[in-house]
């Protein structure tokens, strides 16, 4: 079942056109590694569908409903969730990072610590809770920010290069989080260069080449 | 300083959030308006405050309300100012975050002052010290009256030219005392939060 589609989407950066792609539809619970060099465009692509920044054309549909980017509205903001390369986290704590997106959709206090304690449990963070998160090395904000998308149970994970950068303990952990996370709840494109994920079960490939999509 | 704190840094959120034509002109006035000297801007509002002026029915020349506002005036330049560039240099992904995760427009921008609130500290102990160290715009609204319009500052230029430098002296220990006092508060909060 299609559950976010894109048509007739395009992009430049002043004379440059970026990408220019017909149609890219998204399947419920299905898992996508979206690969191609550096500065195809991947990360530019993961933004527009994450609503951070606009395309020059195109519009899209989520399940039946269609959209655009005039504004990019916020029911699809709340089903969409875009993890940077590397993740920022504000300057409170880890669990008050966590916290954030469910503190944005109005959850109780009670419901949100519940909720962020699973998420801590799941990421494996509870030794990570007294230490700033500016402190925190790479792998574990990537963590926090892992956990920080996964409390609020989005429909749709982006997410940009999650295991560059990372040395190779940080890299397994981060593998083992995102199984965890691409499952019939959520569908996931992940943009990537890593043969690990990659391989991983039942990915399906997207590939940004030439300002094209193949699947 | 109570009153132009909230307004100068909420001018300068907006300046640096905000596209509208004339954003450039207004920064670029903004950051004039750094250097302006106090006692112009006490002469403007004289100006406006006397009888004949523009704001003369509301009868505030010579009044504690005029020193306020002439206050007020002397440190939002500082105030916009310092916390447009904290809010322009900050980090592009504290702003996408925060969008990402769905937060609303006033929670975006909560979130903007609070990690840049060091920038902003410094923001308001330099618009308190162009506070505390002026005096030409107290001098012209407030019209130095003792007990009602004569504050430190004042008094120090008036006991100086009577000759009076013991009492000038004094009062010149008292308000450095008073400064250095704030402004170590300021710095001992910041230490605290920074960790």
């Amino acid at each position: 079942m299609s559950l976010l589609g894109v048509s007739t989407l395009t992009k430049s950066f002043a004379a440059r056109r970026l990408f220019s792609i017909d149609e890219l539809t998204l399947l419920a619970g299905e898992s996508y590694v979206l690969t191609g060099e550096n500065g195809s465009g991947k990360s530019t692509l993961l933004r527009i569908l994450a609503g951070i920044e606009a395309p020059d054309s195109g519009f899209g549909h989520y399940q039946e409903r269609r959209f655009d980017w005039r504004p990019y509205p916020d029911w699809l903001r709340r089903q969409v969730i875009y993890v940077h390369q590397q993740p920022y986290l504000f300057h409170t704590s880890v669990a008050d990072n966590i916290a954030y997106g469910l503190r944005a959709r109005g959850i109780e206090a009670n419901e949100r610590q519940r909720l962020v304690a699973a998420a801590i449990a799941w990421a494996r963070l509870t030794h990570l809770l007294a230490i700033p998160p500016q402190k925190l090395s790479g792998g574990e904000r990537q963590r926090v920010a892992m956990a920080r998308a996964w409390v609020l149970k989005p429909k749709i994970l982006l997410l940009d290069e999650p295991t560059a950068n990372l040395d190779a303990e940080s890299r397994r952990q981060t593998i083992d989080l995102l199984r965890g996370f691409c499952t019939a709840r959520t569908t996931a494109v992940i943009a990537c260069h890593d043969r690990d994920v990659i391989e991983l079960p039942d990915m399906r490939r997207l590939d940004l080449m030439g300002g094209r999509l193949h699947l | 300083m109570l009153i132009a704190m909230p307004l100068g840094i909420g001018i300068g959120y907006l300046l640096a959030t905000l596209e509208f034509p004339g954003r450039r002109l207004l920064i670029v006035v903004t950051q004039g308006l750094l250097a302006s000297p106090t006692v112009v801007v006490g002469l403007i509002l004289y100006l406006l405050l006397s009888r004949q002026g523009v704001l003369g029915q509301l009868q505030l020349l010579f009044t504690q309300t005029a020193m306020v506002i002439g206050q007020i005036l002397i440190a939002l330049p500082v105030l916009i100012a310092f916390s447009l560039a904290a809010i322009q240099g900050a980090d592009p992904r504290a702003r996408e975050t925060a969008v990402a995760l769905g937060a609303s427009a006033p929670r975006i921008a909560w979130t903007m002052l609070v990690e840049v609130r060091f920038a902003l500290m410094a923001a308001v102990c330099s618009a308190f010290g162009r506070v505390v160290s002026e005096i030409g715009c107290s001098l012209m609204v407030g019209g130095n009256i003792a007990g009602v319009t004569r504050n430190i500052p004042t008094a120090i230029a008036l006991e100086t030219s009577k000759g009076e430098f013991a009492q000038g002296i004094a009062l010149g220990i008292v308000l450095l005392v008073v400064a250095l006092g704030i402004n170590s508060a300021f710095a001992f909060f910041q230490g605290e939060s920074r960790r």
